[in-house]
């Protein structure tokens, strides 16, 4: 869960805070992030599309996709999957990428994120190719672009099982 | 020919033996004259024999390593047992007893410790650290509960009745039990490494059987005592004293090998100038450290891991590269010898009739009791585990840990050790130890591969990830980052990154030599990396463009040396020669992606543009996010990996970007020209103040060290992110950063550094990283000139640097 000196941190660094609610900036705030390759689409994975601040309880959700996973939960369906399952980690993973919310990461869209996480001196011409490359290795239905169940399965190896049982702190 | 050399085999194995014979004959007859040769067997018996056995040994090693279809079924160490059975049956039909068996003296004085060396100095110390906890609670909680679980069923039984007219008493139970219940690491490595599961669960078997010897070696020296002692004049001090004992054997073990192996990493430092008996410290102090241990009467072999886990980083630093490969070598030569011997002879001793008491009962139910107790400890253990392990361990890895618990010839030697006065059965013991052993190592060592297939257990990541698997991991690690900084949450590196600071401060300043140390330092290594990459670029650009190019740039490479200085010449010839198209100085060079692209670069000739190898690219050019440089990370401190090329990269990349946006959202602001006097609010100055000062601090280190310039960090003043800046008045323009100014900014607030203009022109012909580069142990004072413009032609000056700082 959020550890209590985390929101007392970002609630110190907004000065907005009296109004109840998070926006960028206060995010922005924390410097480390801007260290990070993809510290702004970690931010901006907080907002829902459209609106401009998130509440506590948004935060917090938002948060808990970083919880261990429960694998124990049986699913009835009537719950609502819950924020730290297996597919909503993926999910929240997958909107990492894919900005424009269509579903599928675009060759446009790997592009970027290709783009900021490796170093300047790789040329356009390389990043082209690397994309391409990914692309084709991940893409299942020949569509060009790499839908939520295409990333799921990577070479047939559930990459759910692999890498996001890690995905803590 | 395999059958030949089987057949060699015999004849000299049985010339040896009936030779041994002949020799009384020739004693008793009468010097009558000069011989011209004599047969002097009794001088050579000895070493002779021992090098005939090792031959023995090796050569079977050899013949059943020629049959790789027999060998991927069943694991060698049962085919060698099973070859010291025919070879056992051969001494014993020549000699009509059985004159060689392993002795407990052999084992463990000459044979045992450099399997053990070779495990700890080959451990994977990272992931051995991470998963001590659950280790040590197998190898002390498992093998106590396995020994009283055991001693007390089987004492039970015979109460009941189930082993006919046994009377053994129930300390003595114990004390078979403590043998028994220890998993072997030879056994272990011999089976599994032909079985390739993960990481995780082969370290914590293999752990576990090192560790354990602590426990063991304890809970025998305490039951023989009791047994010796006596049942009556057992009370409660001495039952104390036992538990006691367990935390001096195995603290006391540990604390002798680590002492020598800081005094063999000590060593190290200095042999630079007779680098040939380099690799011979380690093995002599290793030994040393086994024997100290036993002579204390702490536990040996949990001496001897801590000595190779303790040295071995130090060592491969200081060492040079033949020696550092010699010693590898040659540790793997003798560990595996040993295992080879000793597998070898437990096959021989059990050709022995002299040793079979035969027990159905006691037999059959030490075999029974091992095992489901195996399995019943490990789960209930995992169990609990679990709840605190980040990462649980499954299900079917739990039955791969219960199941990989085998018996070797640790459990043997111990039971030859056994008092035969007060042990009447001890005969008994031998050989019921002898049948879990072989039972583990042959039956379960050969069902183990088909097993671990058919439950489908996580195997050891050999299949090649991806792109997209490789780019996704690298997400999630920044991701996690982020989340961690966003909620303040102290990551599971905390502990480890304290350890670290100590170990760099006090460590490795102690025991590396500086030379050492200077490649350790990470930023050496990425300058390292970096140069490689620009040599190999520009021979690459060189090569596409025709020799004329080649010729006109040749001056950089004169500035390379000339730039360096004094301070890396004595590295210089290592970086000159790496830098040089010899494939082979490059295979020195421990960085390994970048060796590897040069190797095929010199292989396959130039590279045309298509066909660049995207794996490669995207491997060598990830930026490597926080996590691996925790280290250095400390979170009260602005100069957060401030000497890194790639923070700044990623820094002004998300600035850029953040402008970018902020400019297209903020259409219609005529674009900004100047930043001219500010004469507004205090709190827009405030903030580009502090702005300017963040940035300058970047900046100033970008742009190659105008001035050292450490900034104090305030809590609570983050960097704004003009995008998300609220807009309150049309003074926003002002918040455009300074270097995108066109003019010359304003003193007052803003550093001229001119220099600094965004504009990153990488090019191979632009071998700008080349500059002094300051090491120092605190990552404050270096700068690296990764990011200057191309306006170098202006003939700038650098300004001198700063004087090393004094604790260089």
């Amino acid at each position: 869960a959020v550890g209590p000196k985390g929101i007392f941190r970002v609630i110190e660094r907004s000065e907005q805070w009296s109004v109840g609610e998070l926006e960028p900036e206060d995010f922005g705030a924390i410097r480390e992030l801007s260290m990070n390759p993809i510290g702004d689409r970690i931010i901006s994975a907080f907002f829902s599309p459209g609106k401009e601040t998130v509440d506590f309880a948004s935060f917090v959700r938002i948060l808990a996709h970083f919880h261990p996973t429960e694998t124990s939960r049986s699913r009835d369906g009537v719950q609502p999957e819950p924020a730290n399952s297996r597919t909503r980690k993926l999910k929240f993973a997958f909107q990492l990428y894919d900005q424009d919310r269509d579903g599928k990461i675009s060759r446009e869209e790997l592009l970027q994120v290709l783009r900021t996480m490796l170093e300047m001196q790789v040329t356009e011409e390389q990043l082209q190719s690397i994309a391409e490359r990914a692309i084709q290795e991940a893409d299942l239905d020949q569509d060009d672009a790499i839908s939520f169940d295409e990333f799921r399965k990577v070479r047939g190896v559930d990459l759910i099982r692999d890498q996001i049982d890690n995905w803590e702190y | 020919m395999t059958s030949a050399h089987l057949l060699l085999l015999i004849c000299l194995i049985s010339g040896v033996t009936s030779v041994k014979g002949d020799v009384a004959l020739l004693h008793q007859e009468v010097i009558t004259g000069i011989s011209i040769v004599t047969f002097k067997w009794n001088h050579v018996k000895t070493p002779y024999l021992v090098a005939l056995w090792i031959l023995v040994a090796v050569l079977a090693k050899l013949v059943i390593e020629s049959f790789p279809s027999v060998t991927n079924v069943i694991p060698e160490s049962a085919l060698l047992i099973c070859f010291g059975w025919i070879l056992g049956g051969i001494i014993w039909a020549a000699d009509l007893q059985q004159t060689f068996s392993l002795t407990p003296t052999v084992f463990f004085y000459f044979l045992l410790p450099q399997i053990i060396l070779d495990a700890g100095y080959s451990m994977p110390n990272k992931l051995f650290f991470t998963n001590l906890g659950g280790i040590l609670l197998y190898a002390i909680l498992g093998t106590v509960w396995c020994a009283a679980t055991l001693g007390l069923s089987l004492w039970g039984c015979q109460a009941g009745g189930a082993m006919g007219a046994l009377d053994i008493g129930l300390l003595q139970y114990l004390l078979f039990g403590s043998l028994i219940a220890a998993v072997d690491p030879v056994a272990v490595l011999a089976v599994f490494e032909q079985v390739h599961v993960n990481e995780v669960l082969f370290i914590m078997v293999f752990g576990e059987s090192l560790l354990n010897d602590g426990v063991t070696v304890v809970l025998f020296n305490v039951f023989d005592a009791f047994v010796k002692l006596g049942g009556p004049r057992i009370n409660a001090v001495e039952i104390i004293k036992g538990i006691i004992s367990f935390f001096v054997v195995a603290f006391g073990g540990s604390l002798v090998g680590l002492a020598f192996g800081l005094l063999v990493s000590l060593l190290s430092k200095y042999t630079k100038n007779i680098q040939i008996i380099e690799p011979g410290f380690i093995f002599v102090l290793g030994y040393l450290s086994y024997l100290t241990a036993d002579m204390l009467s702490l536990s040996a072999i949990l001496s001897v891991t801590f000595c190779g886990v303790s040295c071995q980083k130090y060592l491969n630093s200081n060492m040079a590269e033949s020696s550092v490969n010699t010693v590898r070598y040659v540790m793997k030569v003798f560990a595996n010898g040993s295992e080879t011997i000793i597998f070898v002879f437990l096959g021989i001793s059990a050709i022995d009739k002299t040793i079979w008491v035969w027990n159905t009962g006691f037999v059959l139910l030490t075999l029974f009791f091992t095992l489901v107790y195996r399995f019943i400890g490990t789960f209930i253990q995992t169990w609990w585990l679990n709840q605190y392990r980040l990462v649980p361990i499954a299900f079917i890895d739990q039955l791969i840990m219960s199941y990989g618990g085998l018996r070797g010839a640790v459990a043997y030697g111990l039971a030859t050790m056994l008092d035969d006065q007060r042990i009447k059965e001890k005969k008994l013991m031998i050989g019921t130890t002898l049948i879990v052993v072989y039972f583990t190592v042959i039956l379960q060592g050969v069902t183990m591969k088909p097993f671990v297939t058919w439950l489908k257990v996580k195997r050891a990541a050999v299949a090649e990830v991806t792109l997209i698997e490789k780019v996704q991991n690298k997400v999630f690690e920044h991701s996690l980052v982020a989340i961690e900084d966003i909620s303040g949450q102290i990551g599971d590196n905390y502990l480890r990154g304290k350890w670290k600071i100590f170990e760099e401060k006090w460590m490795s300043r102690f025991l590396l030599t500086s030379e050492a140390r200077k490649k350790q330092d990470y930023i050496f290594n990425v300058f390292h990396q970096l140069n490689l990459k620009d040599a190999v670029d520009y021979v690459d650009e060189g090569e596409r463009r025709g020799s004329l190019e080649f010729v006109r740039n040749e001056s950089a490479f004169i500035n390379f040396k000339k730039k360096l200085g004094d301070e890396f010449s004595e590295v210089l010839p290592d970086i000159m020669a790496a830098a040089s198209d010899d494939p082979d100085a490059m295979r020195r060079d421990p960085v390994s992606s970048v060796s590897l692209q040069m190797h095929e670069k010199t292989m396959q000739g130039t590279r045309e543009t298509e066909d660049i190898d995207a794996h490669h690219l995207l491997q060598q050019h990830l930026y490597k996010g926080r996590k691996q440089h925790l280290h250095r990370y400390s979170r009260n401190h602005l100069d957060i990996n401030t000497d890194d090329n790639e923070v700044q990269e990623i820094f002004q990349r998300t600035m850029r970007n953040r402008l970018e946006s902020f400019k297209s959202a903020k259409m219609g602001l005529a674009p900004a020209k100047t930043i001219t006097k500010h004469t507004k609010k205090d709190q827009q100055q405030k903030v580009i103040f502090i702005y300017s000062i963040e940035y300058m601090g970047y900046y100033t280190i970008a742009s190659g060290g105008s001035f050292p310039f450490r900034v104090n960090y305030k809590a609570g003043a983050g960097i704004e992110n003009p995008t998300f800046m609220p807009d309150p008045d049309p003074m926003a323009p002002m918040q455009i950063p300074p270097w995108q100014a066109e003019d010359e900014p304003d003193g007052s607030t803003v550093s001229p550094s001119q220099r600094a203009q965004v504009r990153l022109p990488w090019t191979p012909t632009n071998l700008r990283r080349l500059a002094p580069l300051r090491i120092s142990t605190q990552s404050t004072d270096s700068f690296a000139q990764a990011d200057t413009p191309a306006s170098q032609e202006k003939d700038k000056k650098w300004p001198p640097p700063p004087p090393p700082p004094s604790d260089k």
